[in-house]
């Protein structure tokens, strides 16, 4: 029967890793704002965050 | 502005670009911007596609490019800068979703942001080489401007990251100090079309939202609990099954020491909000909810830690954890918030954030807070007054309907007092301050006491007059079962005491009003009606007495349908008068033209306009003058009929004369909002009903008439006079509910028991108040105060749904019968059908309320509004 504390600290083992990972997601800021990432998913190319001492690349010019 | 700009080599097309946007048309000058036009139509090529960039009309073919049509020079430099930048994305992600340039961006507009008091102010972050803003863009209304604003970074060298926050309209950008200037990046947002929106509160206080901080931990303690209810449950339910027998003693032990160490990081992080609520109230020598909540979760947790560490048992910590998780499950419910929407602004919100000033001939921009006594500043047409001034030169037409309720603009002369708040609607004048910005006439209405309060909500609510008996009853209950059982069965004493605190413990009715109240808040919303808090429902169930302003309340703002009057018009002569005032910016201009509508559309072939005064112009051939009476007569036009003189009518009518003949006049009057009369025949009935108006008493038979013999109506009121009116009515009594979008009705709305601001537009300036609802949904007002009062109903029925188990559930632990299994089963089913009665029952009444009678619409839900609210262009900014 002690598989059962094996199986209790093993699922609160994971248990917790979710809950780091939850903490994580509320501390970044993910759960501010839950509307715009939405529409986020509809432009193809993200725009490339860059730090602003890099100099951002020219994307190809298309036509609408 | 260009000299700001440190020039990027590798990026010298967009600069041009740029600089022809703020040069071609020159600053402020309406004429100069017209000039293309005028020469465009003349030319006859009319285009009538929409805009490529806006989608506005084009009304001529002059500015086209790459085979695209654009209707002014702005739209056209924004998408040559656009395209220049490799950005055309913005025009495949929706179609026309720029926004027009309405004003041409003045040089250096924005430099006072340069200002280090004023820049420290606004940035949210700053050290010496980076900083980054957050600025409110009210124009945000599509996908594709989130795309372009977060790809600001291609358009500008020196600014990096920037994220848009769709339902709150910011956009927070990271820049590099040494290159971009926060004035720099305003220009540059401003020439886009999404001009930020800063008003004097934001400097002055700082930001006074819910911080980020706040919500995070939210989030944090629901997870937590969360977390310890799920993993307590997997603990316990071999123990309800009666399966821990098979393992062995050491497994209950285990379970137990497990359920302790899990149970109190929910105790002490996730509960830590009712233990500091309870202690406050214990303070204060109070009774709400918060003190048996934390009564029985201190007994329940003592009771468990008792429990295992005697080997009895495993303790109560699931239920514990439960209980947590469903309150703050509730608690999230209830505190539903509207992101652009701000209850508390007062009248810095209102006022703009900068203002011109002439110093030793020179026009700079400064911030209104380095305002001093004496400044000679300019305001131009459309601007607000900032603070009490002389009128030095130029004709001032001043709109004081937002700050006194007087619909009709005042005239003033040179050398007399101008005051706070009121908008110049003729031409530029010069103003000389005498006041400091706080202490003009109007922002001192906010220096009275009501405004000095705080509010502390819901002391005296139904919830809380119910939750003082409930906790008096529950720790006479358990004293009664204790001493009971001190003479029957001393070691079932405590036990019994302790089972009475937990069973009570009021998840249930704690549970009953958050549900319902927030239930009717967001149903309300998805009608267009927005709530401060879900209390309001429960205050304005309570009240007896409703007081409405006049201007801006029950009539439309500003002026309403012109009718015409005086000799009929052709067809010929509605399009040409339509075409001239389409020329016009003036409010009264687009009056007329919704007036002569339907006609088609003819060029003009000149065009002059007189500030505040009038406008003339040749069209189809003829000369055409509109305009005071006073102008018309200088301009020698005589009168066409044989009336005594029809050039003497006076206030809020636009004479027009054709060919040098008087034909008649536009009269515009304020008028009642559709529907007005339907709702206060309905009001009348139920309401004591009041009328408090900041205008002359020219309607006052009107008024009388329409609100019913027995309501009192007052005419000439200042702001002060409402407040102390509602302050008379409340001592006499009464419960007021105030419904006004004035600042002159902001201490009467602060003062009321509900305040209901009237807006146009949701999300711009409104003053401080409960309620903010969309003037379209103002003849809905008596079914929204149905529909409160029945909530308020299904709240007690709650209560007595929850008293029901609540008995059940002391009988049994008062008679020491308590186990964690009976614990753990009665607390989610009373809670559950208390939450699902709650949420069904008020539903319900939302569609017994609502959709009886004429109302029949589809009812959205909050989401749906909150959406539809943000995606119509309501590019109008907040004044």
């Amino acid at each position: 029967m002690s598989v059962l504390v094996l199986l209790i600290f093993a699922s609160l083992a994971i248990a917790t890793t979710f809950l780091v990972a939850f903490i994580w997601a509320v501390r970044s800021g993910q759960y501010e704002d839950t509307f715009t990432p939405s529409m986020r998913v509809l432009m193809e190319e993200p725009p490339a965050h860059r730090d602003t001492d890099t100099i951002p690349k020219k994307p190809a010019k298309q036509n609408p | 502005m260009a000299t700001t700009v440190k020039r990027p080599t590798e990026k010298a097309p967009m600069i041009p670009a740029v600089e022809q946007m703020n040069i071609a048309p020159s600053p402020g000058d309406e004429a100069a911007a017209k000039r293309p036009i005028e020469a465009a139509a003349a030319s006859g090529s009319v285009v009538n596609a929409p805009c490529f960039h806006c989608g506005e009309p084009c009304r001529t073919g002059a500015f086209t490019q790459e085979g695209r049509h654009f209707c002014c020079p702005g739209c056209q430099t924004v998408f040559a800068l656009l395209a220049d930048s490799g950005l055309e994305r913005f025009y495949d992600l929706a179609t026309t979703p720029g926004t027009r340039v309405k004003r041409t961006p003045m040089l250096r507009q924005w430099s006072f942001l340069d200002d280090v008091a004023v820049e420290e102010r606004l940035l949210d972050f700053a050290d010496q080489k980076r900083a980054r803003v957050t600025l409110y863009l009210p124009a945000i209304h599509c996908v594709a401007c989130v795309w372009l604003l977060e790809n600001l970074f291609r358009l500008q060298e020196g600014i990096g990251e920037s994220r848009v926050n769709f339902t709150r309209r910011e956009v927070s950008v990271t820049f590099e100090r040494a290159i971009v200037k926060l004035s720099r990046l305003a220009e540059l947002l401003t020439s886009l079309g999404y001009e930020p929106a800063l008003t004097f509160g934001a400097l002055d206080s700082g930001k006074s939202r819910e911080t980020p901080a706040w919500r995070r931990r939210q989030w944090l303690q629901i997870g937590v609990a969360g977390f310890g209810f799920g993993n307590l449950m997997l603990l316990a339910l071999p123990g309800y099954l009666g399966l821990d027998s098979l393992s062995g003693p050491w497994f209950k032990t285990l379970a137990g020491w497990l359920s302790l160490a899990l149970a109190l990081p929910v105790l002490v992080y996730s509960a830590a909000d009712y233990w500091r609520a309870a202690w406050l109230c214990l303070r204060r020598r109070m009774l709400s909810l918060d003190v048996p909540i934390a009564l029985g979760l201190a007994s329940i947790y003592g009771r468990s830690v008792f429990e295992v560490a005697t080997g009895r048992g495993e303790g109560y910590g699931d239920s514990l954890t439960g209980l947590i998780f469903f309150l703050l499950c509730g608690r999230l419910f209830q505190r539903k918030t509207f992101d652009r929407l701000a209850f508390d602004r007062d009248y810095k919100g209102f006022f703009p954030l900068s203002v011109l000033r002439k110093k030793a001939g020179r026009e700079e921009s400064v911030a209104i807070s380095q305002l001093a006594v004496g400044d000679r500043l300019v305001i131009r047409h459309g601007e607000l007054i900032p603070a009490d001034a002389k009128l030095i030169s130029g004709e001032a037409l001043v709109d004081y309907s937002f700050v006194t309720g007087e619909s009709q603009p005042a005239k003033v002369g040179a050398g007399q007092n101008l005051f706070a708040g009121g908008r110049q609607v003729a031409g530029v004048i010069e103003i000389e301050t005498f006041k400091p910005v706080s202490e003009s006439y109007l922002t001192s209405l906010w220096n009275s006491a009501v405004f000095r309060k705080k509010s502390d909500d819901d002391l005296d609510s139904q919830t809380n007059q119910y939750s003082r008996r409930f906790t008096l009853l529950v720790i006479g209950v358990a004293i009664a079962a204790a001493v009971f059982w001190v003479f029957v069965d001393a070691s079932v004493a405590l036990n019994a005491f302790t089972s009475v605190l937990i069973v009570a413990c009021p998840c249930a009715l704690a549970l009953a009003a958050p549900l319902t109240l927030g239930t009717a808040q967001r149903l309300l919303a998805g009608r267009r009606v927005f709530l401060r808090n879900a209390q309001v429902v429960e205050r304005m169930a309570t009240a007896e007495t409703v007081v409405f302003d006049k201007t801006g309340t029950l009539t439309s703002p500003g002026a309403g349908a012109a009718k015409w009057s005086g000799t009929p018009l052709s067809e010929a002569e509605r399009s040409w008068l339509r075409a001239l005032a389409g020329h016009s910016a003036h409010p009264l201009a687009a009056r007329i033209c919704e007036a002569v509508r339907p006609a088609g559309t003819m060029a003009v072939e000149s065009f002059g306009e007189t500030p505040g005064s009038g406008m003339e112009g040749r069209v189809g051939g003829r000369e055409i003058a509109m305009g005071s009476a006073a102008w018309l007569r200088t301009r020698g036009a005589r009168s066409g009929t044989s009336e005594a003189d029809p050039l003497s009518l006076e206030g809020g009518s636009v004479h027009v004369a054709i060919d040098g003949l008087h034909r008649g006049c536009f009269t515009v009057q304020s008028e009642l909002r559709p529907e007005m009369e339907t709702l206060l025949r309905r009001l009348r009935g139920c309401y004591q009903l009041v009328l408090l108006s900041g205008d002359n008493a020219r309607d006052a038979a009107r008024f009388q008439a329409l609100l019913g013999g027995q309501a009192h109506v007052k005419f000439n009121q200042s702001p002060f006079d409402k407040l102390r009116v509602i302050g008379e009515l409340q001592s006499a009594g009464c419960r007021v509910m105030m419904v006004g979008d004035g600042l002159n009705d902001a201490g009467a709305l602060k003062q009321a028991d509900v305040g209901v601001a009237v807006v146009e537009n949701v999300g711009t300036f409104s003053p401080a108040s409960d309620v903010i609802l969309d003037a379209a949904q103002l003849p809905s007002l008596a079914a929204v105060l149905a529909f409160s009062k029945r909530a308020a109903r299904v709240v007690r029925a709650g209560f007595l749904v929850s008293g029901l188990y609540n008995l059940v559930g002391v009988s049994i632990a008062a008679a020491g019968l308590l186990s964690p299994l009976v614990c753990a089963v009665l607390m989610p089913v009373s809670s559950g059908t208390v939450a699902l009665f709650a949420m069904g029952a008020t539903r319900w009444m939302a569609r017994r309320s609502f959709d009886s009678g004429s109302q029949r619409e589809e009812p959205l839900t909050a989401e749906a509004a909150s959406v539809n609210f943000l995606t119509p262009a309501a590019t109008e900014a907040a004044p």
